[in-house]
């Protein structure tokens, strides 16, 4: 009985044909296709995109020069020189990242002691050279400035959670 | 002059205007077939297929025409310069030719000659040199498994096929394909002859290495089989081939199988189309179902394949065409002569 029954089932393609009615179904159901450049998917305030150097409301830049990102950054990305500016206090005279080296890690945020180096929500930064990608300090101050809105709020959204 | 102009040119001239009439609207019909799949396989993975070039991706296909016309035409060196060349154009040049016998409905043929089924039938075969040829030529070893594999499986369902061929052409009693359209105004073949339907349609699948059997090109283990080495133009020729015979193979079924240009019921409202839209339609079907079929199977097992072609299709075909004559000379209807 059971050979009869493989046999009928074999020939009758019914397996076959359940599995194409299935797809029939699908070719029906709406499409979940995103048109990228026109329509984005939802980002997490978590999501780690291109960097951004941000400064105090009174203009003043938030970083003291600390070097605890340079020291986290697991891929050796950053690099920072030190030197006491006019007024006394201590700053950067240079701040780079290659961004092609870095991971998107995010440590170096997490290493910030005052929110100075943040990732933002900016994903579409590509390039057509190499060197373009190596940003430098005023490049990270500017898109500090031109995110930060984004950024402030981001900050804000993730608090409760840290 | 006038002699020569009667007998000879103007009957070239209407000949060549015949075939650019055939060739033209199929190559176009190729590129769109290629449209087809992608929006038909996109809807049924619940995405949108190409929708930016053009309104709906309309253009797509022309996009990717220029594309590969354009692209550097890439020679290897260890490879057989004339072969590798030839072989695409053999494979493009086969999938044109066998349309000469394709009548689109009554009366349009190009060629009606009494033997158009096994001019068919050779052509598809020869089919299988291209391919041969490509992957040795390339001299690279996917290539060579590639087409060693194809050849292998484009014989095995041949034979199938050759049997399938043989039991509609008993019960039409011509090999003309005009009359095997004719023979089906009372009832289709796809009615008596259902089983060698799925048989033909089946192994039209192996035949033009499409899904499930498309183990020459694949990607998985063989790279892209006979056409890893061929860009540009060389590789559109075979694309191009590749998909023209697709449509032959849907076209055979129609006429085989499916009345050919012949409306489904030969009252009102359906037989107010003209033939060539129903032959059209049912070429459509067909092609869908390649496509629908694509989407929904994965690949076999070359062993599978084999065992498939050589142990169910071929003694099942052999058997139904003994029924089929049985049948026939118990109703006294063996076509005579």
């Amino acid at each position: 009985m059971g050979f009869i029954d493989r046999t009928a089932r074999a020939f009758l393609l019914t397996e076959l044909l359940q599995g194409m009615a299935l797809t029939l179904r699908y070719m029906f159901k709406p499409k979940v296709t995103l048109n990228y450049p026109f329509e984005k998917g939802p980002l997490s305030p978590r999501f780690r995109g291109e960097h951004a150097l941000r400064r105090y409301p009174n203009g003043e830049e938030r970083c003291i020069a600390c070097k605890l990102c340079e020291a986290t950054c697991p891929a050796l990305a950053i690099t920072i020189d030190v030197a006491p500016r006019a007024d006394g206090s201590r700053r950067t005279t240079r701040y780079d990242i290659d961004m092609t080296k870095c991971i998107y890690c995010g440590l170096c945020q997490e290493a910030c002691p005052v929110d100075a180096i943040v990732e933002g929500p900016n994903f579409e930064f590509s390039t057509e050279t190499r060197e373009e990608l190596y940003y430098d300090k005023d490049r990270l101050l500017g898109n500090g400035d031109r995110w930060e809105p984004e950024l402030a709020a981001r900050i804000e959204a993730d608090a409760p959670y840290r | 002059m006038a002699e020569l102009w009667d007998g000879y040119l103007w009957p070239l001239i209407v000949i060549i205007a015949k075939i650019v009439l055939i060739v033209g609207p199929l190559l176009i019909a190729v590129a769109y077939l290629t449209y087809a799949e992608r929006k038909v396989i996109g809807a049924m993975q619940m995405r949108k297929g190409p929708n930016v070039v053009g309104p709906f991706g309309l253009l797509q296909p022309m996009a990717d025409g220029v594309k590969l016309f354009l692209k550097e035409t890439v020679i290897p060196t260890g490879a057989n310069r004339v072969v590798f060349v030839l072989a695409p154009v053999l494979t493009f040049f086969l999938a044109l030719v066998a349309w000469a016998v394709i009548p689109f409905s009554e009366g349009w043929v190009l060629a009606d000659i009494n033997v158009g089924i096994l001019y068919l039938f050779a052509i598809s075969s020869l089919g299988v040199y291209g391919i041969i040829m490509a992957g040795w030529a390339s001299n690279s070893k996917y290539a060579f498994l590639g087409g060693l594999r194809s050849a292998g499986q484009m014989v095995s369902y041949e034979v199938s096929i050759g049997f399938v061929l043989v039991a509609v052409l008993l019960t039409a009693g011509s090999l003309n394909l005009s009359k095997i359209v004719e023979a089906q105004r009372s009832v289709w073949f796809v009615i008596p002859h259902l089983p060698m339907f799925v048989i033909f349609y089946i192994s039209g699948l192996a035949e033009t290495n499409r899904c499930p059997f498309d183990l020459p090109e694949a990607e998985s283990e063989l790279v892209a089989g006979y056409n890893v080495e061929y860009s540009a133009m060389t590789f559109a020729q075979f694309f191009l081939g590749e998909y023209a015979n697709m449509i032959l193979m849907a076209a055979m079924g129609a006429i085989l199988f499916l009345g050919g240009w012949l409306p489904p019921f030969d009252v009102a409202p359906f037989n107010w189309l003209p033939g060539i839209v129903w032959f059209f339609l049912k070429i459509a079907f067909l092609l869908f179902g390649f496509l629908w079929v694509r989407a929904t199977f994965p690949r076999y097992r070359y062993d599978q394949l084999m065992r498939l072609g050589w142990k169910v299709f071929l003694p099942f075909s052999l058997f139904w065409v003994v029924l089929t004559a049985g049948v026939l000379l118990a109703l006294g209807r063996l076509p005579q002569g």
